[in-house]
């Protein structure tokens, strides 16, 4: 029996956002659905699909912001679901009631060969020109109701950055018939129906020439800036600083709301440990969650802030150009500056990373991106990492008011590029081929100032994100290993912690073992058994087995001063390189797998990683024992 | 002349795009950022020795190009009309 699939799609007429990378599209959609949006996949890929609601008063909308794209040739992904959302054949969408068709009113050059591809559609659209107030600012005047007459379609102006700047756009919402439109609609437009690029060029050439719009020059704030931000020798030195700048300030900026979390766990869990009698309950509920969880979670404000800079330098329109100014030293290694986006990403998660590098074309480069992309130091590292140096780098300031534990982040930070180029580099002398072709085609859009609604909801879904993972993955492995810890109980008449019987325990010292060479006790090593599934995990575990341990007189003792009586010196410099190197946790495996479709690529991953966070490790604790800091 | 070969902040026009035999969607997707016969195009940067990677004005967008791209486009002066 064949099992017809049938889709059931809320009421609300569905709206889809099409437009030109880099034409303010994204913003639009944040000022018309708010804070109202839903982050997921498309069905079957990952690529990011962005919905939300407009309300209108009387009735509301289901926005749809597909993505960017130059044209509708389904070439790339990303068109490929532009075009199949446009066409009603993506899997679990519906066609779309109305096309909003976004134009960038600084370029409508290139913004109206996409209307034109749009319109042969044959999907009821209005076209909305946006950025209106930077061209008004440049002496572009755009006469809507000639644009109207020559596209015959609806027009309105958008200002995507300023509030209230959807206005035209709503009140044309909120006029626009949708049920006159369902009847009608049956295109029997096919995308086979190309027509060649030259043509609609011509096209729009000669409406611009009719609207007086054909002598328009290019944006000069740009160009002026860019004689500094990519000056082959400048632009570099202020690449450097800004991100050491970033590296600094996730440091000193977190100090203030860290120490807010930590005080209230800490009241949560002497609160709890009040409120229910000692039992079994009280230590799943203090050791186990509260102390796990509460670990982790004291990192978000440090994420928060790695993030905003984030946002902040892709709005700016900066991201781009230092792709650009670095393509010359991946070029060096054999990659292109195309590489470097995915692996900025990586700096936040290695998983998008892993998915943007489907924007590289070439085989070779795309593989080699996926197989580094793990070693750029991820933010799920970054605990870890906040951990460890809080616990073991003094806080004080080196030359030039440079703090030492921000240099030792940047440092860390730096290793993980370094080690990346080297195996890059590697694997170009092994992959080699005769003839490689290493596209770059970047585009470096306007310079603009980056709007506040804009990161706060990047930010605000990067909370969600991380509060999900939180309260999902690692509530989960934190009640497991408090399980493992806490069970089977001790022998009566044993001495020692408790923790050294339970299973837990006996595995960490069977692990211990293969760890001892690089200086890691059977904490750490039961700590990293969990830490396959996400990196955090690690700090919660620590928190917990410390906890169950009883090294701790009580949970709520944070886990520093442990450490710091626990371990030396040269345990928790290796453990740092460690995290530098090793495997990411199994999630980005799982993608590997996916996206090179199969067991190779992820088993020489696993492998290569694992041998070199060991080698890596095995040389900073034999050297750090040398040099006395056992 | 080919655009690799365009001194710095001389505006000419795209006469062709050539194809890449190894790979063969080059030619398109340069078209589909703004390549187009006729579209003029200037080079605004160029790295030291040898200038990879470019940076290359098309119509009103900017776009970062190598060099082995930059070789696939043919340029011609402006005419005329221009």
């Amino acid at each position: 029996m064949i099992e017809a699939k049938i889709h059931f799609f809320p009421k609300e007429p569905l709206v889809a956002l099409v437009g030109n990378p880099n034409s303010g599209k994204t913003s639009l959609f944040n000022l018309l659905t708010g804070g109202k949006q839903k982050v997921a996949n498309y069905a079957g890929v990952t690529i990011e699909r962005k919905e939300g609601k407009l309300n209108l008063g009387n009735h509301s909308l289901r926005i749809l912001d597909l993505p960017g794209v130059y044209s509708l040739y389904p070439r790339s992904l990303d068109e490929e679901i532009t075009c199949n959302v446009l066409l009603g054949r993506a899997t679990g969408e519906k066609k779309p009631d109305l096309v909003l068709c976004v134009l960038d009113a600084t370029n409508l050059r290139r913004s109206l060969r996409l209307v034109l591809a749009v319109k042969r559609m044959g999907l009821p659209c209005i076209v909305v020109v946006n950025m209106m107030d930077i061209a008004n600012k440049r002496g572009i005047e755009i006469d809507l109701s000639q644009l109207e007459q020559e596209l015959h379609m609806p027009i309105v102006e958008s200002i995507g950055i300023q509030t209230k700047g959807d206005k035209a756009v709503r009140e044309k919402l909120i006029s626009y018939d949708f049920k006159t439109y369902f009847s009608t609609l049956n295109s029997t437009t096919d995308v086979s129906d190309h027509q060649p690029i030259e043509v609609d060029n011509i096209v729009v050439q000669a409406i611009l020439q009719r609207m007086g719009l054909d002598k328009v020059m290019a944006d000069p704030i740009s160009d002026r800036f860019d004689r500094i931000l990519l000056h082959p020798v400048l632009g570099l030195i202020i690449l450097f600083s800004v991100l050491f700048f970033i590296f600094q300030a996730v440091f000193s900026w977190a100090e203030y709301p860290k120490e807010i979390i930590e005080a209230g766990t800490d009241f949560l869990s002497k609160f709890i440990a009040n409120l229910i009698p000692e039992g079994w309950l009280q230590s799943l509920l203090v050791h186990g969650i509260i102390a796990g969880l509460g670990g982790v979670l004291v990192f978000l404000p440090q994420i928060l802030i790695l993030f905003f800079f984030i946002l902040l330098l892709e709005e700016s329109g900066y991201l781009p150009r230092a792709a650009y100014l670095l393509d010359r030293l991946m070029g060096s290694v054999g990659l292109s500056g195309r590489s470097f986006i995915p692996l900025l990403s990586s700096f936040a998660c290695a998983i998008p990373g892993i998915m943007a590098t489907r924007t590289i074309s070439n085989a070779r480069d795309r593989l080699v991106t996926i197989l580094i992309a793990p070693l750029m130091t991820c933010s799920a590292r970054l605990p870890v990492y906040a951990l460890l140096i809080g616990a073991f780098i003094p806080a004080r300031k080196i030359a030039f008011g440079i703090e030492l534990q921000g240099f030792v982040l940047f440092a860390l930070y730096g290793v993980g590029i370094l080690g990346a180029m080297v195996v890059a580099w590697l694997l170009k002398k092994i992959l080699s081929s005769q003839k490689a072709f290493h596209p770059l085609m970047m585009e470096l859009p306007n310079y603009h100032m980056p709007s506040c609604k804009n990161i706060a909801i990047g930010l605000w879904q990067r909370t969600i994100i991380f509060l999900q993972r939180v309260g999902g993955t690692i509530l989960l492995l934190t009640i497991a290993l408090w399980f493992l810890a806490s069970y089977p109980n001790p022998p009566l008449g044993a001495i020692g912690p408790a923790i050294e019987y339970s299973y837990a325990g006996i595995l960490g010292k069977a692990l211990a073992v293969v760890f001892a060479p690089i200086g890691f006790n059977w904490e750490i090593s039961i700590a990293l058994v969990p830490g396959l599934a996400a990196r955090e995990v690690v700090v919660s575990s620590l928190a917990t087995v410390y906890a169950i341990a009883g090294q701790a007189s009580s949970a709520e003792e944070a886990l520093t001063p442990i450490l710091q009586q626990g371990w030396s010196l040269a345990t928790a410099l290796s453990l740092l390189v460690w995290f530098v190197f090793a495997p990411q946790c199994l999630s980005t495996i799982a993608v590997v797998k996916r996206e090179t479709g199969g067991y190779k690529i992820p088993m020489i991953m696993l492998t290569y990683l694992f041998s070199l966070a060991y080698l890596a490790s095995f040389i900073t604790y034999q050297f750090a024992l040398y040099f006395g800091l056992s | 002349m080919r655009l690799d070969q365009l001194s710095i902040n001389v505006t000419q026009r795209v006469k062709k795009v050539n194809p890449f035999t190894l790979m063969p969607e080059i030619e398109h997707q340069l078209a589909e950022i703004g390549f187009i016969p006729g579209e003029k195009v200037t080079v605004l940067r160029k790295n030291f020795f040898g200038g990879d990677p470019l940076m290359i004005r098309i119509g009103l967008s900017t776009f970062a190009l190598r060099k082995q791209e930059a070789e696939l486009i043919e340029v011609e002066d402006l005419q005329d009309n221009d």
